[in-house]
C-alpha cells in the first residue's frame, strides 16, 4: 500500500439514519484532501471514523506509518490510537476550546506533546514553543498568557501550533475556520496553506466552505446523505462538476 | 531548657475521661437505656443501622448511646464492629412482594388493589411542637391497627404497568453481585454495585443529590410508583441442608420511582424505574436513592450525563459518610511538617517576586 | 534514650494484629503484587477499622498484615513518636498484638510513619509503612479515577510535566514542597505520600522495603529495596530538596529536617529536628535552650 491512509466500505448508522454508506477514501503523503458537503452529509462522521474516534459498523481503515508498517484503525487498541494521535497524527478541532487546556499557558499548551513524548529540558521546550508561536504568526512574548485572553482566531492558531509541534505526517482538520469572522478566516486559511506547503503535511480537511477547499485542497470529495457522490482534482470538480448535487453546491457559491 | 511538648498519652487520657463525663451528662438524671433508645428514638436507630450496614437494632442503639447521639459517629462504630464479625454466607434475595406491610402508598393511582395504607407516617401531622411531650409518666397512646398480612392483595404498581408493556424491564442477570464490604469499588460500576453503595450511603448526601435531579440537574420527571415499608423474611440456604431456612424478619423501606423515557429507534417509549431499598424505616433515603439510581442510569438509557447526580464516580466516591467524615476530620491531625515545607517555599518564591520588582 | 518496651499482654477476643487471617491473606496478596510492580497502585478490599478513615487505616492494615510476634514496632507522625496519633496507633498495636514497641529507629523491624522518612538510614530487613491519604499522584489534575487509571496504563504522564512547567513559568520554581511526585523504576508515577520534598531522595535505592497503604481510597503500593526512585523535574531545573536554612537548636544538626517552633508573641522562633529519635541520639549542644 503506498497511500498514507486508505479506507473502504465504511458504514455507520445512528438508529435509522445512515451517517456513512459504503464510503471509500484515500490520501497520499503531502496531499490535501477536502471533504465537502452540507451539514448532515456525513463528512464529520467520516473524519471521526478515519481518526479512530468513532467505530464504524463495517469497513476498513488502513494507515501506513513512517516505517512502512500498516495499522488497521478500526480494530486498533486505545493505546495504539493514543500513540498515533500523539506522534504521527494531529487533529485540529473546529472549536479551539475543545483541544486547548484553558487553564494552561500558551507555551504549556504548545509544549505538552513534547513533554508527553519525554522532552525534559525546560529551556528547549520554551525555545520550540516560541518558534511555533512565531510560525503561526503569534507574538512569542505572549507565551505565558492564558488562552482565555486570546481571540477566537488566536486560539485557533495556538491549536494549530500545539498540533504541529510533533511534526505529524497526517493532520485531520474539522472545519478549522468555522465560527470565525470572514477576515480572520482568510488569514487563517493563508497560514494553513503556507504551513502545509512548507512542512509537506498530508491533510484531511472537512469543510462546508467551497472557497476554502479550492484554496487549500489538491483533491476534493463531495458527500451527500452519507455517500460520496463525486471526487477528483479540486479544479476539475469545481470547474466542471458532473453530479447534479456538486453542480448545485458550486453554483450556490458563485451566486453568493 | 527547651523541651518539646510531651505528654500526648496523658492528654489523650484526660480527653477520654472528659468525654465519658460529657456522655453521661447530669448524673441527677436517669441514665438512658439502650432499650429506650431503640424504642423511642427508633428512626435514629434505623438510620444508624442503614449507614452502619449492620441490621441489628440493639447494636445500633448502643452505638448511638456511646456516640452521644451523633449518628455518623454511631455508624462508624457499627461498621468497625462489623469488620470483626465472621461471615457465614449470603441470604437469598428478600421478596418485597411478600412483605408484611406497615405502609404502602402510590402517587400514580388514586385507588389500587390493596389500597393506600398510610402506616405510622409524619406526612399529615402539623409540625407544631407538642409541649405535652415534655412531661413524663404520660399514659401510653391507644394501640393502632394491626399490620396487613395479605400481601397477595397488593400487587406492585410497577407490575401493573408492566402488564400493559409500559414498564421497561430491568436487565436481569444471574451474575453474582459484587460485595463492596470485601472488594473495593471498581468502575465502570454496574447497577448492583451502585445500589449497594447507596444503600449504606449518607442520607443527607443522597437527599441533596436526589433534590438536584428535581431542580434540573439531570431531570427525569419522577412519580412515586410505590413506597412500601414493612417486614420481609430473611432466608439462607446452608450447603449442608440444600434448602432455604427462615432465620428471621427485618424491616425494610422500598421505593420505586416511575420516570419518563422517550424511547429509541429500537425501543418504544416506556416508563423506566428508579429503585431504592434501605434497611429499617428510612423512607426519605429510599426515595432519594431511587432518584439517584435513575439519574445514574443515564448512559444505559442513551441520555447525556452532565449533572453531578449522573456521575457514578462523583456519587459513589462521596456517598459513604464514614469515609467522608474520616478524611474531612483528618485535617485536624498535625500537618506541621508539610506546612514547614510550604513556609520555606513561599518565602523563597516571595523573595524572588520582590527581587524581580526591586528598582 | 528509650529502649524497646517489653511485650504487653494483648486484648482477649481479637486475632493477632486485629485483622482476621483471611483479610491478612488478601492484603498480603495485594502487597506481593505491589512489590512485583514497583509504584503501581493495587486495589484492595480495605476494611473499616477502629480508627477513622484518613487517620492511618491503610498503614494500620498493612502493618497488621506483615506484623509477627517477634517484630519490634515504631510508630511516628510528623517524625515524632509522641504526637497524639502516633501514640494512639502504637497503643492500638500494643493492645491487639502485644508486640514490643520502640522509639529507636535502629531497633525497629517495622516503622509505621505519617508524613516523614526517618533521618537514620534503614537497613536491609527493615520495613517502612507509609500512611497515604491520596494514592493517586494525578488526582488534582485529573480527579476521575477511570481516566487517571488509563493514563497510568499508557504511561501518559505529560499532564504532570506540564504542571511543573507551568509552576516554573509562573513563579520560577516548582510549586510542590511536599508530596512531590516520583517516577519509580522508570515506569510508574507515584505519590510518595505527603512527606516533605526534602525526604524524597531517601526513597531512592533504599535498603529497606517501603510499603504504602491508603485505607479510604483502598489502594496499596510498594517500592522494593534498591529501586530507582526519581523526583520529577527538568534537566535545567533539577529537583531541590527544601529545608529551613538553620541548624537544630538542640543537637546542632544542619542536615536534618527542622520544625519551626514559635517561642513568644513577638515572633521569636527556633528550629529543632522533626525526627525526635534522631535528635535524642545526638549529643546536645552546650548552649541548647
Amino acid at each position: 500500500m503506498s497511500a498514507l491512509l486508505q479506507a473502504e466500505g465504511l458504514d455507520l448508522r445512528f438508529g435509522a439514519v445512515r451517517a456513512l454508506d459504503g464510503v471509500a477514501i484515500s490520501i497520499w503523503p503531502g496531499e490535501v484532501v477536502a471533504i465537502v458537503g452540507e451539514s448532515g452529509s456525513g463528512k464529520s462522521s467520516l473524519l471521526r471514523v478515519l481518526a479512530g474516534m468513532q467505530r464504524a459498523d463495517a469497513g476498513q481503515v488502513l494507515y501506513r506509518d513512517a516505517a512502512g508498517a500498516t495499522h488497521s484503525i478500526l480494530d486498533a487498541s486505545d493505546a495504539a490510537l493514543r500513540r498515533l494521535m500523539r506522534s504521527d497524527w494531529g487533529f485540529v478541532h473546529q472549536n479551539a476550546r475543545d483541544a486547548l487546556r484553558m487553564e494552561v499557558s500558551a507555551g504549556g499548551n504548545v509544549g505538552e506533546r513534547l513533554m508527553a513524548a519525554g522532552e525534559r529540558h525546560y529551556g528547549h521546550i520554551r525555545k520550540v514553543a516560541a518558534h511555533w508561536l512565531e510560525r503561526v504568526e503569534m507574538d512569542p512574548a505572549r507565551m505565558d498568557e492564558s488562552p482565555k485572553n486570546f481571540s477566537g482566531g488566536m486560539q485557533q492558531r495556538l491549536q494549530i501550533a500545539r498540533t504541529l509541534v510533533t511534526n505529524p505526517r497526517l493532520v485531520f482538520m474539522d472545519e478549522p475556520t468555522g465560527g470565525l469572522d470572514v477576515s480572520v478566516q482568510a488569514r487563517l486559511l493563508d497560514l494553513i496553506r503556507g504551513l502545509v506547503a512548507d512542512l509537506g503535511l498530508a491533510v484531511l480537511l472537512v469543510t462546508h466552505d467551497i472557497a476554502a477547499a479550492r484554496l487549500l485542497a489538491h483533491r476534493i470529495v463531495v458527500m451527500r446523505h452519507g455517500r460520496v457522490v463525486e471526487e477528483g482534482l479540486t479544479d476539475r470538480v469545481l470547474d466542471d462538476p458532473q453530479h447534479p448535487y456538486t453542480q448545485l453546491l458550486v453554483s450556490s457559491v458563485l451566486a453568493a | 531548657m527547651y523541651v518539646s511538648v510531651k505528654g500526648g498519652e496523658t492528654a489523650i487520657g484526660h480527653a477520654h475521661a472528659w468525654l465519658a463525663e460529657a456522655r453521661r451528662g447530669d448524673t441527677a438524671l436517669a441514665e438512658l437505656s439502650t432499650a429506650q433508645i431503640e424504642q423511642q428514638l427508633s428512626l435514629a436507630v434505623d438510620r444508624v443501622m442503614a449507614e452502619g450496614a449492620c441490621a441489628d437494632r440493639g447494636l445500633a442503639a448502643l452505638a448511638l448511646k456511646q456516640a452521644r447521639g451523633d449518628s455518623t459517629e454511631a455508624a462508624f462504630l457499627l461498621r468497625a464492629y462489623r469488620t470483626t464479625l465472621p461471615r457465614f454466607g449470603y441470604t437469598l434475595p428478600v421478596d418485597t412482594a411478600a412483605m408484611a406491610i406497615h405502609r404502602r402508598i402510590s402517587s400514580t393511582y388514586k385507588d389500587l388493589p390493596g389500597g393506600q395504607v398510610l402506616g405510622p407516617t409524619f406526612d399529615y401531622t402539623h409540625r407544631l411542637l407538642d409541649f405535652a411531650l415534655e412531661a413524663e409518666g404520660l399514659a401510653a397512646p391507644p394501640p393502632a391497627a394491626e399490620a396487613q398480612e395479605e400481601a397477595g392483595r397488593m400487587p406492585a404498581v410497577t407490575a401493573i404497568l408492566a402488564q400493559e408493556g409500559l414498564m421497561a424491564p430491568d436487565l436481569a442477570s444471574d451474575a453474582e453481585p459484587p460485595d463492596i464490604t470485601r472488594e473495593p469499588l471498581a468502575f465502570p460500576a454496574d447497577r448492583a454495585l451502585r445500589l449497594q453503595a447507596m444503600a449504606r450511603g449518607d442520607e443527607g448526601f443522597l437527599l441533596s443529590l436526589g433534590y438536584s435531579t428535581q431542580r434540573g440537574y439531570g431531570n427525569a420527571h419522577p412519580f412515586v410508583g410505590e413506597i412500601r415499608m414493612g417486614e420481609v423474611r430473611v432466608e439462607i440456604e446452608p450447603p449442608e441442608l440444600g434448602f432455604a431456612i427462615d432465620i428471621g424478619d427485618i424491616m425494610v423501606s422500598e421505593c420505586q420511582m416511575v420516570n419518563q423515557f422517550a424511547g429509541t429507534a429500537e425501543a418504544p417509549p416506556q416508563f423506566t424505574r428508579g429503585y431504592g431499598l434501605v434497611v429499617g424505616q428510612n423512607e426519605r433515603k429510599a426515595m432519594a436513592m431511587s432518584l439517584v439510581d435513575r439519574a445514574l442510569r443515564a448512559p444505559e438509557l442513551g441520555e447525556v450525563a452532565t449533572a453531578p447526580a449522573q456521575s457514578p464516580e462523583f456519587v459513589l466516591y462521596h456517598c459513604d459518610n464514614v469515609e467522608s467524615t474520616g478524611f474531612v476530620e483528618h485535617l485536624k491531625l498535625p500537618h506541621y511538617v508539610d506546612f514547614q515545607s510550604e513556609l520555606e517555599k513561599i518565602r523563597a518564591i516571595r523573595a524572588r517576586w520582590f527581587a524581580e520588582r526591586a528598582p | 534514650m528509650s529502649e524497646t518496651t517489653p511485650k504487653p499482654r494483648p486484648l482477649a477476643g481479637y486475632n493477632f494484629g486485629y485483622l482476621d487471617e483471611a483479610t491478612k491473606r488478601m492484603i498480603r496478596r495485594a502487597l506481593l503484587k505491589a512489590v512485583c510492580i514497583p509504584g503501581h497502585q493495587v486495589p484492595f478490599g480495605a476494611r473499616e477499622m477502629p480508627l477513622p478513615y484518613g487517620w492511618g487505616t491503610g498503614g494500620i492494615q498493612v502493618t497488621s498484615a506483615v506484623l509477627g510476634p517477634s517484630d519490634v514496632l515504631k510508630v511516628i507522625d510528623q517524625g515524632a513518636d509522641d504526637t497524639t496519633n502516633a501514640v494512639s496507633i502504637r497503643r492500638f498495636f500494643s493492645r491487639v498484638a502485644g508486640v514490643a514497641t520502640t522509639e529507636r529507629t535502629a531497633e525497629a523491624t517495622i516503622i509505621q510513619t505519617r508524613h516523614r522518612i526517618p533521618e537514620t538510614p534503614l537497613r536491609e530487613g527493615q520495613i517502612l509503612v507509609y500512611q497515604v491519604p491520596m494514592p493517586e499522584p494525578l488526582f488534582k489534575l485529573e480527579p476521575r479515577v477511570a481516566e487517571s487509571t488509563r493514563l497510568h496504563a499508557l504511561a501518559d504522564y505529560g499532564l504532570m510535566q506540564v504542571k511543573l512547567y507551568e509552576d516554573i513559568a509562573r513563579q520560577g520554581e516548582v510549586g510542590t514542597s511536599y508530596n512531590h511526585p516520583v517516577m519509580v523504576n522508570h515506569r510508574y508515577l507515584m505519590s510518595p505520600s505527603p512527606i516533605p520534598a526534602f525526604d524524597n531522595p531517601k526513597m531512592h535505592m533504599n535498603a529497606g522495603l517501603q510499603l504504602f497503604g491508603a485505607g479510604r481510597e483502598k489502594r496499596i503500593y510498594a517500592v522494593p529495596p534498591y529501586t530507582d526512585v526519581r523526583s520529577l523535574d527538568f534537566e535545567d531545573h533539577p529537583f531541590k530538596p527544601v529545608r529551613a536554612p538553620h541548624a537544630c537548636a538542640i543537637c546542632g544538626s544542619a542536615e536534618s529536617y527542622l520544625d519551626e517552633v514559635i517561642t513568644d508573641d513577638a515572633g521569636g522562633r527556633m528550629h529543632v529536628c522533626s525526627d525526635t529519635d534522631y535528635c535524642a541520639s545526638r549529643p546536645p549542644l552546650e548552649d541548647a535552650p
